[in-house]
């Protein structure tokens, strides 16, 4: 409850006052429980920025202040029901996650720091998401969930806090990952839309603008699922989709070839930006 | 009889004025533009620029405060500055230009502009069905915010 309040005070000081108006990221640093967090750091090779920023940067101290303790971030609550479910039996194999994986703090580390990677089963990238339920169908004896429901969000978000602070690093020697590392790439650049929009209008060539009060970051993705201040806790593709709807095109559903093609695209993007799940956003 | 005499003459009068609003009225893939611009307006009737403020105002017609800072609407919170302020901006281009570019900045500008077609039919993949055939602003509405842009002189 008192995160929640807390978050609420925050919109409201936010939605209130006009604020400073910046043009770039802040010069601050981030730690959260002790665990020193990478917020900027040099880009690969190949990237179209030399400098990656973590959409930390971008959010006012007060919402960067929610981040730092993990008793204040209000993501927080969705970790523990996620925790809850991780030890939670469920299908007709009487198992859960915990039953094989153990302690998800040994056996998830570096997880969330490291998907999507190649799933030969599917031929196509796998995420977080998709690899609850593949065990859920496969080993559980479960039903699949579907997007956004039954806890997809929670368990995603307590599965990727495990690696809070590793740098994110793509494998995209597996498989054919680089082809669809390609594909998100098309993507990326594609404008849809009747505002005939990409996504790279916004968070490349516009990054560090104010789009009304919304200061547009580089849109990393190290923080999904993220706690959003004006809409509760987010999804990665709940945002893909979001910024498309807003295009005034036609949404794509959620882990599609296109949006999982994308996601792999923009994890890279963000490569040597520590985890930061859940991260506090506008 | 007199009474549907009236009625009648009326419905033709009214007819008569909506096709011939409908007659002057350039279709968005009709709009012709040259080095001035687009030198004639789009519907033959003057802009209001009074509806032209609300139109760039409406966070649902032109939002233009998204991406443009206005001085002249101080009183609206957050300006955005993705594209170039609009303090002054008809004393730095004549009515056709800034009728161009708010129709279709690509146009004039280069086809990397971010900025919208707000009278265009050339539009990004995936287009919403139901505005397939729709431009953002009407031929009046674009009139309008050029009416208003008008205003802004320094």
């Amino acid at each position: 409850m008192k995160r929640l309040l807390v978050a609420g005070v925050v919109l409201a000081a936010s939605l209130a006052g006009s604020g400073p108006i910046w043009a770039d990221p802040v010069d601050d640093t981030l730690e959260i429980d002790g665990v020193p967090i990478v917020t900027r750091t040099a880009a690969p090779e190949g990237h179209p920025f030399d400098e990656l920023y973590s959409g930390w940067l971008f959010r006012e101290k007060e919402t960067r202040d929610l981040s730092r303790d993990s008793f204040e971030n209000p993501g927080m609550i969705a970790v523990e029901d996620g925790e809850a479910m991780w030890n939670t039996v469920e299908g007709t194999a009487g198992k859960s996650c915990a039953s094989c994986h153990g302690d998800a703090a040994e056996s998830m580390k570096g997880v969330g720091a490291s998907f999507p990677k190649w799933d030969a089963d599917s031929g196509r990238p796998i995420n977080v998401e998709l690899q609850i339920n593949k065990c859920r169908t496969e080993q559980m004896g479960a039903e699949a969930l579907p997007f956004n429901k039954g806890g997809q969000q929670e368990l995603t978000a307590y599965i990727k806090h495990q690696s809070l602070g590793m740098p994110v690093k793509l494998d995209l020697t597996e498989g054919e990952m680089q082809s669809w590392w390609e594909r998100g790439k098309d993507v990326y650049y594609t404008r849809t839309g009747q505002l005939n929009l990409a996504c790279a209008s916004c968070h490349e060539v516009a990054m560090g603008k104010m789009i009304r009060a919304d200061h547009l970051s580089q849109g990393q993705v190290n923080g999904f699922p993220t706690y959003r201040l004006k809409s509760g806790l987010t999804s990665l593709h709940q945002r893909f989709r979001g910024c498309i709807r807003d295009t005034r095109a036609v949404q794509p559903d959620a882990f599609s070839d296109d949006l999982m093609a994308l996601e792999t695209y923009v994890t890279w993007r963000g490569t040597g930006l520590s985890v930061e799940t859940p991260s506090v956003r506008q | 009889m007199t009474r549907r005499m009236h009625f009648t003459l009326g419905a033709i009068a009214a007819m008569t004025l909506s096709t011939a609003a409908f007659a002057s009225e350039v279709a968005p893939d009709a709009v012709e533009f040259g080095d001035e611009g687009v030198m004639t307006s789009l519907t033959g009737v003057a802009g209001d620029p009074v509806a032209g403020a609300e139109t760039f105002k409406s966070r649902k017609l032109g939002n233009c405060l998204a991406c443009h800072a206005n001085a002249d609407m101080s009183g609206e919170l957050f300006h955005g500055d993705v594209g170039p302020s609009l303090d002054g901006v008809a004393d730095r281009w004549e009515e056709p230009m800034l009728r161009a570019i708010v129709a279709n900045s690509k146009q004039i500008f280069t086809e990397a502009t971010i900025m919208p077609g707000f009278y265009s039919l050339e539009v990004g993949k995936h287009l919403r069905e139901d505005l397939e055939g729709q431009t953002i602003l009407t031929a009046q509405q674009v009139e309008d915010v050029v009416a208003y842009l008008g205003t802004l002189k320094e």
